[in-house]
């Protein structure tokens, strides 16, 4: 039976994208297996990267790619959260602001004068912030990208009202769990994998590099023990603060252990 | 004709593309011509100061950053010119998978525009779940041939979007063989899907269009360019990497967060699959030829709204690709090249799937990166698809709105545009109050007053 004959009323999901680079929505189009499942059990309501039907809100569940880097989306945040009855962060941009956070750590005004001619026409915010500081967010997925099958565990718990299965451990519990030989200290790589965030299955170092921490702190970290670890190896303290400056630079315990180690 | 009253179409959101952008076209009526706005409302993310200060060994990672459906790309280009910067040339099987990565990228992004963004436009559906309810078969093969080319990019790089093995010199561990050598059934299924591919879209209809626009691409002796060779046009040009940017000029417009490029003394041109099959045909597998020419591609080729056909085209050849390096493939001794310490200028441009992608880095003495620049290549094609609908507006009137509208959305999606790349640096309202424009911010490289 095609699924537009179907009686009952299916679940609307929206999908919304502010500064990012598109990955994080693009998980689920890449989600080949079970898109067209996904499709039927719900109804894709707003998600411009793949439909131009748009059906208004409210909607049951609303991803967010993306950070706040404008005023425009400073307040298109506080109207998307208005019409989602749960709202759902996708990604390190949505979630601590992304690579585009970096500027955070620069002094602003005498960034924006070195990039920008007139900046007094500029209507770019002088930070890239995570949506939970501007609205309520119900979930935080982590990731730069996320992990497609983690964003289907997302969706498919909101859908249920249930929690998301999804650990909140270390890079390092998984890495243990798969067998993996660690990098750190079988050949002195540094690896942010103690301090990250689960969800990527400890992929760097199964292709023998150090984890570089592109999903965020893991809860209750200890950030300052691992700078200071890498720092002991001999790691010089600029390359040790560009480590925990990069896709989650602006995640609280990544950004202390970077300002720690960072030039001023 | 005779006179008409003043209409507008427009499109407050651009969908079925990758990033924000908008787009209007207006008939001042009174027989004067239309006037198009492709408006990119993107927000920059300053991708080039942010380079700044970095590693040198950072810009594969960073970059990828800037597109999250052509990471691949910004990491090629990006590791390509960091090696120009330090005299580095990468060769033999490295070279090889790069190549292969490549493949997988092409085809999971052509797979995902013919398929997912596209097509719903030639047979009239607003997207392709709607699609499947009429076409299940062709959309599920469809996505079955989108994940073969995903397996490839995650089986190299560990994950599909944004890779984590490759890097400067080549990659964090090489594959077995075994680890390649399991993927070649399903690309001989895809390989096959992929011809059945190219026969269908020569079924489609096209609306006409033709537009003597200067096609550029990358062109290479022995093989169909991918991250090598030298930049040529159906015009002539034909220059190397490191004098990009003295043939090509960006210039800021009001309505746009990325710049317009155009090539110095010449104008408009265009970029992507229909550009590198029209300039490098030759250079194609003969049964390829075939495929495209039985679907009516046969260089020249200049209607935009075949670039359907040529992105099938290159996935038939993509697979076939794939599988030759796949079979040949003997590990490197060692995963990469370590680069020498040395400062240096570096240029690079690969072929992203929807067109050239040109990096420049500026490497210090420490391996610090001093200053860079990114051309992307939905930049270098927004004049194109505005000039394009310029030359559609008049028998845009013919049609009622909504088909007018979906006719104009077709034919910027001919481009395949990728809007979150086009704005990774740019900035909002530089117009100056004298009405000129001010120079690109972070770099000292040439531009020019808006023309507009």
């Amino acid at each position: 039976m095609p699924a537009s004959s179907r009686r009952t009323r299916r679940p609307k999901l929206a999908v919304f994208k502010l500064a990012s680079c598109d990955g994080c929505q693009l998980s689920l189009l890449d989600c080949e297996d079970e898109l067209l499942a996904v499709a039927d059990a719900i109804e894709i309501a707003h998600f411009p990267e793949a439909s131009r039907r748009s059906v208004r809100g409210p909607y049951d569940l609303t991803l967010v790619e993306g950070s706040v880097t404008t005023p425009h989306d400073a307040e298109r945040i506080r109207e998307i959260r208005g019409v989602s009855r749960r709202l759902v962060t996708i990604g390190a941009c949505a979630t601590s602001g992304g690579i585009q956070a970096l500027r955070n750590f620069a002094d602003a005004d005498a960034l924006v004068a070195a990039v920008y001619p007139r900046p007094d026409f500029l209507r770019t915010l002088a930070t890239s912030t995570p949506i939970a500081d501007h609205v309520r967010v119900d979930y935080e997925l982590r990731g730069c990208p996320v992990d497609k099958r983690e964003l289907l565990d997302v969706i498919i718990a909101f859908l249920h009202d249930r929690r998301p299965a999804i650990a909140s451990s270390s890079v390092c519990i998984e890495c243990k769990r798969r067998g993996t030989v660690c990098v750190m200290v079988a050949h002195g790589t540094p690896c942010l994998g103690p301090v990250t965030h689960a969800g990527c299955g400890a992929l760097c170092p199964t292709y023998d590099r150090g984890c570089y921490g592109c999903f965020g702190p893991a809860d209750s970290v200890n950030a300052a023990a691992l700078g200071d670890a890498f720092r002991a190896a001999g790691t010089p303290s600029g390359e040790v603060a560009r480590a925990f400056r990069t896709f989650n630079a602006a995640a609280a315990p990544f950004a202390a252990e970077g300002d720690r180690h960072g030039e001023a | 004709m005779a006179k008409r009253k003043a209409r507008t179409i427009e499109v407050g959101e651009l969908a079925r593309v990758e990033g924000e952008g908008a787009l209007r076209i207006r008939y001042p009526g009174g027989g004067k011509p239309a006037e198009v706005e492709l408006r990119i409302f993107e927000p920059p993310r300053l991708f080039e100061a942010i380079l700044r200060g970095r590693d040198r060994g950072e810009a594969p990672d960073i970059t990828a950053r800037i597109c999250g459906i052509c990471p691949v790309a910004y990491q090629m280009s990006a590791c390509h010119a960091i090696e120009a910067a330090a005299g580095v040339t990468i060769d033999g099987p490295l070279r090889e998978l790069r190549r292969l990565l490549y493949c997988g990228e092409w085809i999971e992004s052509h797979a995902l525009h013919v398929f997912m963004l596209h097509a719903p436009d030639f047979l009239g559906y607003e997207d392709v779940v709607g699609m499947a309810a009429d076409h299940g078969e062709l959309v599920r093969k469809a996505l079955r041939m989108k994940k073969a080319g995903n397996a490839i990019v995650a089986r190299l790089g560990g994950r599909e979007i944004h890779p984590i093995n490759v890097r400067v010199g080549g990659f964090h561990r090489a594959p077995s063989r075994a680890e390649l050598t399991e993927m070649r059934e399903e690309l001989v299924w895809a390989e096959a899907f992929a011809r059945e591919t190219v026969r269908w879209t020569g079924g489609l209809v096209f609306p006409d269009l033709e537009r003597d626009v200067e096609l550029v691409a990358l062109s290479h002796p022995d093989e169909y360019a991918m991250n090598e060779g030298r930049l040529v046009s159906s015009a002539g040009l034909a220059i190397d990497a490191h004098e990009f940017e003295e043939h090509v000029v960006e210039e800021q417009v009001e309505r746009s967060t990325a710049l317009h490029a155009r090539l110095r003394d010449r104008g408009t041109y265009q970029v992507g699959p229909l550009a590198r099959i029209n300039l490098s045909f030759d250079r194609l597998p003969e049964a390829v030829r075939d495929a495209a020419r039985e679907a009516g591609l046969t260089p020249p080729c200049r209607n935009p709204f075949r670039s359907i056909t040529a992105r099938a085209v290159e996935l038939l050849y993509a697979f076939g690709e794939a599988l030759r390096i796949i079979d040949a493939y003997e590990p490197p001794e060692l995963p990469f090249v370590e680069l020498p310490r040395t400062a240096g200028r570096g240029c690079s441009i690969t072929e992203a799937p929807r067109g050239i992608l040109y990096h420049r880095y500026d490497v210090a003495d420490d391996g610090s990166i001093a200053a860079a620049t990114i051309v992307p290549p939905t930049s270098q094609n927004q004049r194109s698809i505005e000039e394009d609908l310029v030359e559609l507006a008049p028998g845009l009137l013919d049609l009622d709105h909504d088909a007018a509208t979906r006719r104009a959305e077709q034919a910027v999606r001919n481009y395949d545009p990728c809007i979150s790349c086009s704005t990774h640096f740019l900035t909002l309202e530089r117009v100056r109050a004298d009405g000129g424009n001010d120079g690109e911010p972070g770099d000292d490289g040439p531009r020019h007053a808006g023309d507009r």
